[in-house]
């Protein structure tokens, strides 16, 4: 009866799924493949399409690029330099939608709407674009920004994936 | 790695052909901005060709390195061209209104 239950759970495909993770890393930028690589890898139960994968890396990695490069700063850096600089990442999967935390605890946004538009961007020295928020929001469902200037920065992403019954039918 | 990098970097005439990593991302676009600076500078070249064959991956940090040598070589009337671009690459760029600007070729 177990057993069978079991089978039918598993045969019924990703409907009952609930997974959740969270970790938290050096904000380096080595660390920014290996963001992308833990979120595809946890969404693989989920049998995302090529494009859905490729849709959440990028926002993964435009999220954890900016609190390594803007949160954490040389400014920062050197105000601060006791302090542990990490990132933290949150992901949790409830049935066919994905939820992602990506936190730090830098130096903040003061104008978040403006940080927000595209090609705003506070380090053109550095080649940022001003782009990563509007990719964010361009490959992903929801997009919500939390900052405090001093404490830090929350992004939160959420996307609808579609359901391998429907992926397998194209 | 980033010994062996170098070796994507070609003179033709006066292109500068640069073979883009499988992950084009913040980690990687310094050094290939930096790189083909010393190219441009060194050898004069008028022109950028960035090549996608490889890649699979690519974020703003991309967006970044081709609008950088863009700059610096449309001063002198030269031309940044970006080919073997995958759908998704291609996607990305569009988003930019980079196709405005630079030559997209698939
Ligand atoms: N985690 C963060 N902490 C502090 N400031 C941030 C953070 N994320 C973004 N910002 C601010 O918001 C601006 C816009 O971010 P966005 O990612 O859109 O562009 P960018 O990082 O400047 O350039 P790109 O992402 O194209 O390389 C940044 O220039 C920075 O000032
Ligand atoms: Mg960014």
């Amino acid at each position: 009866m177990e057993l069978g239950q079991k089978i039918e759970n598993g045969m019924e495909g990703r409907t009952g799924i609930r997974n959740e993770m969270q970790m938290s890393f050096d904000a380096i930028s080595e660390n920014e493949a290996f963001a992308r690589l833990a979120v595809s890898a946890f969404v693989m139960p989920l049998n995302p399409t090529v494009e859905e994968i490729s849709d959440i890396k990028t926002a993964v990695s435009e999220a954890v690029t900016n609190a390594i490069i803007h949160g954490y700063d040389e400014e920062y850096r050197q105000e601060n330099d006791r302090e542990t600089k990490k990132v933290q990442l949150h992901c949790r999967i409830e049935k066919d939608m994905l939820y992602i935390q990506v936190k730090d605890t830098g130096k903040g946004i003061e104008d978040i709407a403006k940080a927000m538009e595209p090609l705003f961007t506070t380090r053109p020295e550095l080649e940022r674009s001003g782009m990563g928020f509007a990719f964010m929001e361009a490959f992903m469902d929801r997009l919500e920004v939390v900052s405090e200037p001093g404490c830090g920065t929350v992004v939160l992403m959420e996307k609808r994936l579609r359901m391998a019954e429907e992926a397998d039918e194209l | 790695m980033e010994n062996n990098y170098s070796e994507n970097f070609k003179v033709i005439d006066n292109y500068l052909m640069v073979r883009m990593p499988e992950e084009v991302d913040h980690h990687k676009s310094g050094y290939i901005s930096r790189t083909a600076d010393d190219y441009i500078m060194k050898e004069g070249v008028g022109n950028v060709v960035f090549d996608f064959e490889d890649t699979r991956f690519m974020d703003s940090s991309g967006i970044g390195i081709i609008i950088g040598r863009y700059k610096k070589i449309s001063y002198f009337g030269g031309k940044v061209f970006a080919i073997n671009t995958d759908t998704r690459i291609k996607r990305t760029l569009m988003i930019c209104g980079l196709h405005k600007v630079i030559e997209i070729m698939e």
